[in-house]
């Protein structure tokens, strides 16, 4: 039994996510490390595009994290870190795309949409209310009562 | 207007519509190059181990004539399929390629070229990747277009095919060589 839980207890944690930082990769000085880690986690794998260089197994993604890792040994700042690598691949490799004249819409877009929502919601929710208030504000003419009495005779 | 109105989401629909279709057409793993139009990266790449006859390669042999800049690994299958396209270029077209051989094993290497022919007027070895990142390389075969001043004109990513050597290489080429 005992030998059992321990086979699955085995079995479960090979299904934990491994980390794809290697040993190897990391920083003697945990200052500088979390640095690397905080950026790495910025940078956009090129070759499994949705993932980060810190989450992905690629050999590409590895060496970015390095170079990283020596960038920051150098000395440099994580802007200058940034930097070294958009100068490279482009803003496509931000994870977070900067605030530019063409991804005005990318950062704008959600909200305006979740404006004009509210604005439509607000207008359509005032006018239901406007006809419900109309039913209540306008009583039936003597005319009217009498036809609906008629029909609810008839009813009986 | 008020129909106008009530047309809005529609409209709205579409708009978004066309916008996706537009971006499924797009292949995701073309990624625009940062560096073009920008001068090639300094570099100085020694020699495939064994294969000193043509010298390694470095950022100066790049100036002074249109050349295109392959990077290729013998590990990598599409690289074999453009290496035919790759000779043509050099051998019929005239064409000065340099190869950036990416982190291959140097015998690997060796007998790649051995096999299937060296089109390459020099190679370089980058044997940890370094400098191909420096030349914003994510993933091989990867090919450059240098004009004369030494700048990148143009990149591909992925085997270089008859179809993109006729469209775009000769043309930039000729473009290139007359600026």
């Amino acid at each position: 039994m005992k030998r059992l839980l321990l086979a699955a207890l085995l079995a479960l944690s090979s299904l934990s996510p491994a980390l794809a930082v290697q040993p190897d990769e990391v920083l003697a000085d945990p200052a500088l490390e979390t640095r690397a880690r905080a950026i790495s986690q910025e940078l956009r794998c090129l070759v499994c595009q949705n993932q980060s260089i810190d989450d992905s197994n690629a050999p590409l993604a590895r060496d970015l994290r390095l170079l990283v890792r020596d960038r920051l040994k150098a000395g440099d700042s994580d802007g200058k870190v940034m930097e070294f690598v958009t100068d490279r691949y482009g803003d496509y490799v931000l994870l977070r795309p900067p605030f530019k004249a063409i991804t005005v819409v990318l950062w704008i877009g959600p909200f305006a949409v979740l404006l004009l929502g509210a604005v439509g919601t607000f207008l359509f929710l005032r006018g239901r209310r406007g006809v419900a208030a109309g039913a209540d504000t306008a009583p039936l003419s003597a005319d009217e009562r009498r036809r609906l009495d008629a029909l609810l005779r008839k009813e009986d | 207007m008020r129909r106008l109105l009530y047309l809005l989401p529609f409209l709205l629909f579409i708009g978004v519509g066309i916008a996706f279709y537009l971006g499924f057409e797009r292949d995701p793993r073309d990624i625009p190059s940062a560096l073009i139009d920008k001068p090639a990266p300094t570099f100085d790449l020694p020699a495939v181990p064994g294969q000193p006859a043509t010298g390694g390669l470095s950022s100066t042999k790049l100036a002074g004539d249109v050349t295109l800049v392959n990077v290729f690994a013998s590990w990598c299958i599409p690289c074999k399929a453009e290496h035919p396209i790759i000779t043509r270029l050099s051998r019929e077209q005239g064409v000065t390629v340099f190869g950036i051989n990416y982190k291959d094993k140097p015998e690997d290497a060796l007998t790649w070229l051995s096999r299937n022919g060296n089109p390459y007027a020099a190679i370089g070895a980058d044997q940890d990747g370094r400098v191909s990142i420096d030349w914003g390389v994510y993933g091989v075969p990867e090919s450059y277009l240098i004009d004369r001043k030494g700048r990148i004109r143009f990149k591909h990513v992925g085997p270089l095919t008859p179809q993109v050597v006729e469209d775009q290489i000769l043309p930039m080429i000729k473009h290139l060589r007359q600026g």
